[in-house]
């Protein structure tokens, strides 16, 4: 984006524009998430929508990972594409436009798909082959079938095995052992013995068992790789909303610079509507501050010279001119990202079902299969039938309903998931969730919208109501913002001279007398504690205009079901107490806690964890991800900052609260399904172990007892769509 | 049993036929979205040819 010019015209455009501008992508190609996508009617409607806009050439709505793609005109943004959906009524994030990651972890699904295809295509014609010899093919026409079988799978599982040696060869290497060793050693074994004995013209071959071990391992490899791959590409790819660029002030030149750039003591430029790049103390200018990222306060905050400032904030009505003290990584930006490194090394050590049970069942398998091998030739003497026997045991005990019994799951969960809005990130974040009895949540942007509306407006004279929609049609505050909104049917007075006075308000004159709207201490009112700003009418008292944080869709109901489902809830946020008090007294939570520190939040899920409990976090703003990261498992809205995002397990793609207590039941029957798919491949290798072992297995007793118990286990994971 | 000298190729060559298909439609993007393709072939809107 080097388009940054010395324009002097640029200097002009009001803020707002300037930072579209800068968003703008260089390729024509611009890539929307849309969650709320979920039918052939939304598909349509979406399509329609964007062919309409001036400049797009063509949108492909894409329903399996709910984005749109747009081939437009350089000139098409991803804000108007995006105005424009929410006009037809769907809501869009813009992902990163140059998304090539999205096409490499395409070509990774697609590689793995092919070797899916290949594999199958090829146990169907070793199978035909196989079928035939176990219906009694016999002396030169099984030679002949056995050769061509192996002529057949030999290149095949060589081809098709690939992801399994890399991932086997490189645990040998850091010397561990995982589930895809005993699979590598089980392959080599089988098709070695299978060699031989069809050299030696024997009976038993086992080319279709190793064949259609690596099919069902493969596919339970691609649902694996799918899953995972839709909620990274939609999780990581949503587009950061700010601009990683500064404006910093030379001898009173405007340059526009990269963060990284940027010095202690250089002076910064934040425009209204810009968020402040480093830590830093105001030396000019006045305006108000929207800090509820940093800290949760759902006010802003009045800013003029020498207030110390944070990284992070949001400058709302006039330009601020900044001396940085901290740049970079001594932001305290970077060093919550620092609290959010140490508490994630913690949940690293979360061991999954699927990595404990191949603890269990690596050693179990080659153990059990180096006995056969000893014990028959100990007793027999012979080469030949030991080796059989223990190749027989290894891939009867093969773990093919194991490699599918996690990934058919959690394919099944998360893709329920996905359709009610939730992205599942982690891989391990199911599980997890399935263990939570307490949820924590943060009030600003999580349960709140984080969008004020006018509380008392019924109350106002329509004088007074015409004299305020007026003044606040002049700003982009926030708060005028929801008095136009409350106003909508109120005609504006005539004003003349309406002007912002950055950081108090508006001002204007109606019939001669001078009005504004503004902050207590500016119009002579008395300030009160909850979220207010004053009107005041020539010498008249001052009018109160009180605003309240919307509650969420849904939230309400996520909370009772959550209650009546026996969860712990709870509400930390650093807001003001009376605001806190009647969220809490409107949802029913009566665990709350106001005015908590970024730190105290994290300590907070500490010592909920200390006492044993397993807690779920929900919280979108910076100050929330310490304790996010912290806490067992956690959920952020799309809404929310990078950091949180990235600190968070599961993404809520949509703006309502409600699929939060069906996500925590979704996972617990998930859970549970795991462990029955865990509980009958068991059963099968009960069964079929004791009859390798006695040399009695045949392939097509292999094949019986493999095939049967992959399906089983996909068909118990399908119960929970 | 010379049948089956006949029969061995072209059940190899029907597996490879239906291999090459499989490919094809891999290459040409048709498992990329599963849902949508199955929802479009519902929808009234469609014109001659596919859609570049």
């Amino acid at each position: 984006m080097t388009m940054v010019s010395a324009c002097p015209a640029c200097d002009a455009v009001p803020a707002a524009e300037a930072a579209a501008r800068a968003q703008e992508p260089q390729a024509a190609h611009l890539a929307l998430s849309v969650p709320e996508i979920h039918c052939g009617a939304c598909i349509a409607t979406v399509e329609r929508a964007l062919e309409a806009q001036p400049g797009v050439k063509s949108a492909r709505v894409n329903l399996t990972l709910k984005r749109a793609s747009v081939e437009a005109g350089a000139d098409v943004t991803a804000d108007g594409l995006i105005a424009a959906l929410q006009e037809v009524g769907y809501t869009a994030h813009e992902l990163d436009a140059g998304a090539l990651s999205a096409t490499a972890n395409d070509r990774a699904g697609r590689d793995l798909l092919m070797r899916v295809g290949l594999a199958g295509f090829a146990t169907m014609n070793v199978m035909l082959l196989s079928v035939s010899v176990w219906s009694g093919a016999d002396s030169a026409t099984r030679d002949l079938f056995h050769w061509i079988s192996a002529a057949i799978a030999l290149p095949a599982i060589a081809f098709t095995g690939k992801p399994f040696y890399v991932s086997a060869w490189s645990a040998l290497r850091a010397k561990r052992l995982n589930m895809d060793v005993p699979i590598v050693l089980a392959i080599v074994l089988a098709l070695a013995t299978s060699l031989w004995e069809t050299m030696l013209s024997g009976h038993h071959a086992y080319f279709d068992a190793a064949l259609t071990l690596v099919f069902f391992l493969l596919a339970g490899r691609y649902l694996d790789h799918r899953t995972r791959a839709v909620a990274r590409s939609a999780a990581e790819e949503l587009a950061a909303l700010e601009v990683p660029r500064a404006i910093r002030l030379v001898e009173g030149r405007e340059e526009t610079v990269p963060f990284a750039d940027l010095c202690i003591d250089d002076l910064i430029l934040v425009r209204p509507g810009g968020r402040v790049p480093v830590d830093g103390v105001i030396v000019e200018g006045q305006s108000e501050l929207d800090r509820s990222l940093l800290t949760g306060e759902s006010a802003p905050v009045f800013a003029s010279v020498d207030l110390v400032v944070s990284a992070g904030e949001v400058n709302l009505t006039g330009p601020l001119v900044i001396r940085a003290t901290a740049v970079g990584q001594d932001t305290s930006l970077h060093r919550m990202a620092d609290l959010v490194a140490t508490a994630e090394s913690g949940r690293n050590r979360y061991t999954s079902l699927a990595d404990n049970a191949a603890k269990l069942y690596a050693p179990g398998v080659h153990i059990l299969s180096a006995l056969a091998f000893v014990g028959w030739y100990l007793y027999s003497f012979d080469l030949r039938t030991a080796l059989n026997i223990a190749a027989a045991v290894l891939i009867i005990t093969c773990p093919c309903a194991l490699g599918l019994a996690v990934p058919a799951v959690t394919t099944a969960a998360s893709g329920r998931l996905f359709r009610m809005g939730l992205l599942v990130k982690h891989t391990t974040a199911l599980e997890r969730l399935a263990e939570v009895d307490t949820v924590v949540f943060d009030k600003t942007g999580t349960l709140t919208k984080g969008t004020p509306i006018v509380k008392n407006w019924a109350k106002l004279s329509d004088v007074n109501a015409g004299i305020a929609v007026a003044l606040a049609k002049g700003s982009a505050h926030p708060l005028s913002r929801a008095i136009i909104e409350a106003g909508k049917h109120t005609s504006a007075a005539d004003l003349a001279d309406i002007r912002e006075v950055p950081g108090f308000g508006m001002e204007g004159r109606w019939k001669g007398q001078t009005v504004r709207l503004g902050r207590a201490e500016w119009v002579g009112a008395m300030p009160s504690d909850t979220s207010a700003v004053y009107l005041k009418v020539g010498e008249g008292a001052a009018g109160e205009i009180r605003f309240q944080d919307q509650l969420r869709d849904g939230a309400k109901d996520a909370i009772t079901s959550l209650q009546s489902a026996g969860f712990g809830v709870h509400l930390l946020s650093g807001d003001g107490r009376s605001a806190v008090a009647g969220v809490a007294d409107e949802l029913g939570i009566s665990d709350w806690q106001a005015g908590v520190l970024p730190q105290d939040k994290a300590d907070y899920i500490a010592a909920l964890s200390q006492e044993g409990k397993r807690v779920l976090m929900v919280g979108d703003g910076l100050n929330d991800t310490a304790a996010l990261a912290g806490a067992h498992v956690s959920i952020s809205p799309a809404s929310a900052l990078d950091a949180a995002r990235v600190a968070s397990d599961v993404v809520l793609l949509g703006a309502d609260l409600s699929p939060i207590a069906d996500a925590l039941a979704i996972s617990r029957k998930a859970t549970r399904r795991i462990r029955e798919n865990f509980r009958i491949a068991t059963l099968y290798n009960v069964i079929a172990v004791p009859l390798a072992v006695a040399g009695l297995a045949t392939p097509l007793i292999a094949a019986l007892a493999m095939s049967t118990s992959s399906i089983t286990v996909s068909l118990n994971a399908l119960r929970l769509r | 049993m010379t049948v089956l000298g006949l029969l061995i190729p072209v059940s190899l060559i029907l597996g490879g036929l239906g291999l090459w298909g499989f490919l094809y439609t891999l290459r040409s993007s048709q498992y990329d979205d599963p849902d949508g393709d199955a929802q479009r072939i519902l929808s009234g809107e469609y014109d001659d040819r596919p859609k570049s």
